[in-house]
């Protein structure tokens, strides 16, 4: 029952966490290239810009849930099973979610590179 | 890609592994935490390695953001990876632990995952040309002159 619950936390660890990353992804892409913008604008248009991104705050948002579902996770399933479990399956989650949402163009070389990842990061855990 | 740019990726890496490994650090002086002791988390930034951790992990936490505003989502995240084999070399030469095989075995899959993204273009924008060969074509000979 343990390893269910645990399992369950993984899930939404990876569902959170990727939501997260694409929303500050596709934020980010709205705001553009902050180097430019700095040298421009100055340093507070930049850190405004990016506050007044409604999707910034959204995947601020969820990577709270990633973490506070994290703690969970740690606290129902070992350390060795919930930190590379959800860390190696949110790089494929990630891949797939960047190709979907994103729209980016993740070619073979990406997707050999996420699974290479997701494989490493689980044998370090090991 | 210009080096500034591939500074700030180095930079994900290394404040990453730093902010973790202070905050980590850090816990161990102040001991378990429970839920009913939320106070006692609050006043853990009270802690100087705590502190500095956290101030590493907004510094890396502003070096991610900046990559994700000229690179690709898919581009960036196997950078962060790249902290994982950080932290295993620092406790091999640093702190003497040993690393199995399988560790290493983990370690040069990482690396190569990160040389075969870092090999290709960092930037797909999805709007810009209809033909998507030409498209990644484009980006890949933008690339190289940058």
């Amino acid at each position: 029952m343990r390893d269910t619950y645990a399992w369950a936390a993984i899930g939404l660890i990876v569902l959170a966490s990727t939501t997260g990353d694409v929303l500050l992804s596709y934020s980010m892409k709205q705001v553009g290239d902050v180097g430019e913008l700095w040298k421009r604008r100055g340093l507070l248009a930049v850190v405004g810009r990016v506050l007044s991104t409604p999707a910034f705050a959204l995947g601020l948002m969820a990577m709270g849930v990633a973490f506070y579902s994290l703690l969970f996770g740690l606290s129902w399933g070992n350390l060795s099973l919930v930190v590379p479990a959800s860390a190696s399956l949110t790089f494929v989650a990630n891949a797939v979610a960047a190709r979907v949402f994103l729209h980016e163009r993740v070619g073979g070389r990406r997707w050999i590179a996420a699974l290479l990842v997701a494989g490493g990061v689980v044998l370090m855990a090991l | 890609m210009t080096f500034r740019k591939y500074l700030v990726l180095a930079g994900i890496t290394v404040f990453s592994t730093a902010g973790d490994s202070l905050l980590a650090r850090g816990m161990k002086d102040l001991g378990g935490f429970s839920l009913h002791n939320l106070s006692g988390l609050l006043l853990a930034i009270l802690n100087p390695w705590v502190a500095m951790g956290i101030f590493f992990l907004l510094t890396f936490f502003a070096c991610y953001m900046s990559a994700l505003s000229w690179a690709d989502l898919t581009y960036v995240l196997p950078a962060t990876s790249l902290a994982y084999v950080l932290v295993a070399l620092i406790g091999h030469f640093r702190l003497h632990e040993v690393i199995s095989p399988t560790r290493w075995v983990g370690i040069a899959l990482i690396a190569a995952g990160v040389g075969f993204v870092a090999a290709g273009p960092s930037f797909t924008p999805a709007h810009e040309c209809p033909n998507s060969r030409d498209a990644s074509r484009d980006t890949v000979s933008v690339e190289a002159k940058s």
